[in-house]
């Protein structure tokens, strides 16, 4: 979790008193080929204005043809998330004027969205999961791109590029079910994979793949009446969405606190400065004026076809999770960490059955592989450590061919050469001296080096036998079987000198 | 009563980037008026036990096309048709906000 800004000391005070309620909406760009209603790429990255034609320019007489693939996207979205998909929705006019928006009006869905009434599981925070609900999800078109910046002509003008406009979006609203920044960051992490599980986007914010608005209100604690709510936009990372909240947290507390009302309004993070400021005062809906699409009839999403893609959907998170635990005794936590990705549990899964200790592959993808990984900015498929390598060096752990700290070792030649353990044991002369007879030998050579330490010792500082084991380490180039060496050790120091 | 004055018609025309003669805002003014008035008539209707219907073909299934992508306009032609436009962009007076 991302620490809270420290905008004031009586956060804690403000959180005894005020309830925050939040809601989230998320934009999701859908990962298709073609954008909503052409079929111009669905692509990002193009040189500006060149993934474009007269139906996403807005030109007189264009008229939008519906992609099948962006309704099967979406309703994957919609059935991953459980929500009630509709038989029949229906597109609207959503009318405003700005430069990006080159019909005057977003075909957008309202009054009967393709889905609604879904769920989330996010972690309670007491071990347990919770649902946060989803009020709808609804199918609409993105905007172009506004281009404020960058330009020899920025004071002046600003630039638009309308290769993103018609880009398919599903829009994602829940229901005012989180309480903290912690809780919607963790909401927006668990929809993010769900989204990803699906096959639906990319969840990659750099490119506005997934954007987040937020809306945020203060209650008085044990009140049931909503506050006013401000929307804040521009957040471009989870960080920041859960930075945002409690920045609005304590905004609103102050106002409040000053007996002063708040307004009903949109508002812009500002990342670099750690504050929101005021945009616009919110819009009713009327001032949309909302209409059916003329362009469009309604979607009619038969049966069969949300059997067709309910049967075709992968095994989602939480089922993982709860599958993980039941299957391989792993603690719950491990199995949130390992399936929030689809590769990470494939991974996971691959060299825990080959491994045969869950428990340890576990810990060793979650310490090791995912702290490397994110080291040198890899996904897991790029990882130089297979799932087949990695149980393999589980085992040589386990049957104590290698000590602990031995495969730690081995682990980062590994990572770093992309050989197999038993390589690198072999070749480096690794395996683990359990052999009681070549112990011993380092034993008796360090006690005889030693006299003031084992004086030391045998004068009752057995606390110091920590650092003979060091020494025989030492000497063994760290192969010695621990337990093998603990139980000589004491032998040699408790009984008779030596 | 809704009333469309010619005021009315020159705020909708500049929201839309339309440029009007005097004659055409006072002959949209009172065609306005004309077409909210009937609307108004049928408003007055009692629909209450009356599903609202979106579309005359509400029964047809939407065509779904399953289409592989294909090249639009080049952006020489996109860029003819702006009023301003530089380094491959359409220009836009300056906006505040979004």
């Amino acid at each position: 979790m991302p620490p809270a800004d420290g905008v004031s000391a009586s956060r804690e005070d403000v959180l005894a008193r005020y309830e925050p309620v939040i809601g989230l909406e998320v934009h999701c760009q859908l990962l298709t080929r073609t954008k909503i209603f052409c079929g111009c790429p669905n692509r990002f990255g193009g040189e500006p204005n060149t993934l474009v034609c007269p139906v996403c320019l807005g030109l007189p007489g264009a008229l939008p043809v519906l992609s099948r693939e962006a309704v099967e996207l979406a309703l994957r979205a919609a059935i991953a998330t459980r929500c009630q998909v509709h038989e029949v929705s229906v597109f609207a006019r959503k009318n405003y004027f700005y430069p990006d928006l080159p019909k005057g009006y977003q075909i957008s869905q309202y009054d009967q969205p393709l889905a609604t009434d879904g769920a989330v599981e996010i972690p309670a925070g007491d071990g347990g999961w919770r649902q946060v609900r989803l009020e709808r999800i609804h199918m609409e078109e993105d905007a172009g791109k506004m281009l404020h910046e960058g330009m020899p002509w920025s004071s002046e003008r600003s630039g638009v590029d309308f290769n993103r406009s018609s880009v398919p979006l599903i829009e994602i609203v829940s229901r005012p079910d989180m309480r903290s920044a912690e809780e919607a960051y963790e909401y927006l992490t668990a929809l993010k994979a769900v989204l990803l599980y699906a096959g639906v986007s990319d969840g990659n914010m750099e490119e506005g793949s997934l954007r987040c608005d937020a809306n945020i209100s203060l209650r008085p604690r044990g009140s049931e009446a909503f506050g006013t709510r401000s929307e804040i936009k521009n957040l471009n990372s989870f960080r920041n969405v859960a930075r945002a909240i409690e920045h609005e947290i304590l905004r609103h507390a102050a106002l409040l606190d000053a007996g002063q009302k708040i307004p009903l309004e949109t508002r812009l993070w500002n990342a670099d400065r750690g504050e929101t400021v005021a945009m616009r005062s919110k819009e009713e809906s009327h001032d949309y004026r909302y209409f059916p699409e003329p362009d469009l009839p309604p979607l009619v999403v038969s049966a069969a076809w949300i059997a067709e893609v309910t049967a075709a959907l992968p095994e989602l998170p939480a089922d993982k999770r709860r599958r993980f635990v039941a299957q391989y005794a792993i603690p719950d936590y491990d199995a949130s960490v390992l399936t929030l990705s689809r590769a990470v549990a494939d991974y996971y899964e691959a060299a825990a059955k080959t491994a045969g200790n869950a428990k340890a592959t576990s810990n060793w993808v979650m310490n090791e592989v995912l702290r490397k990984l994110n080291e040198d900015g890899r996904e897991i498929a790029a990882s130089p450590v297979t799932p087949e390598a990695l149980a393999e060096l589980v085992k040589l752990l386990d049957g104590g061919t290698i000590s602990g700290k031995i495969a730690k070792d081995v682990f980062e030649k590994m990572w770093a050469t992309g050989d197999a353990p038993g390589a690198i044991v072999a070749r480096e002369g690794l395996v683990q001296v359990s052999d009681e007879g070549a112990l011993q030998k380092a034993i008796d050579e360090v006690i005889a080096q030693s006299p003031e330490q084992v004086a030391t010792y045998r004068k009752g500082k057995t606390g110091t036998l920590g650092w003979f084991v060091g020494q025989v380490m030492k000497k063994t180039g760290g192969k010695a079987n621990p337990q093998t060496l603990n139980a000589l050790l004491k032998k040699a120091l408790d009984g008779p000198a030596a | 009563m809704a009333n469309v004055t010619q005021a009315t018609v020159e705020h909708v025309a500049g929201l839309a980037r339309l440029s009007l003669t005097d004659a055409e805002k006072e002959r949209f003014a009172r065609q306005l008026q004309q077409i909210l008035a009937y609307a108004e008539s049928i408003q007055a209707l009692d629909v209450s036990g009356v599903p609202p219907m979106s579309h005359a073909g509400a029964a047809t299934p939407l065509r779904l096309e399953a289409t592989d992508p294909q090249p639009g306009l080049s952006r020489e032609t996109v860029l003819a048709a702006a009023p301003d436009a530089a380094d491959g962009l359409f220009r836009v007076p300056k906006v505040i906000g979004g």
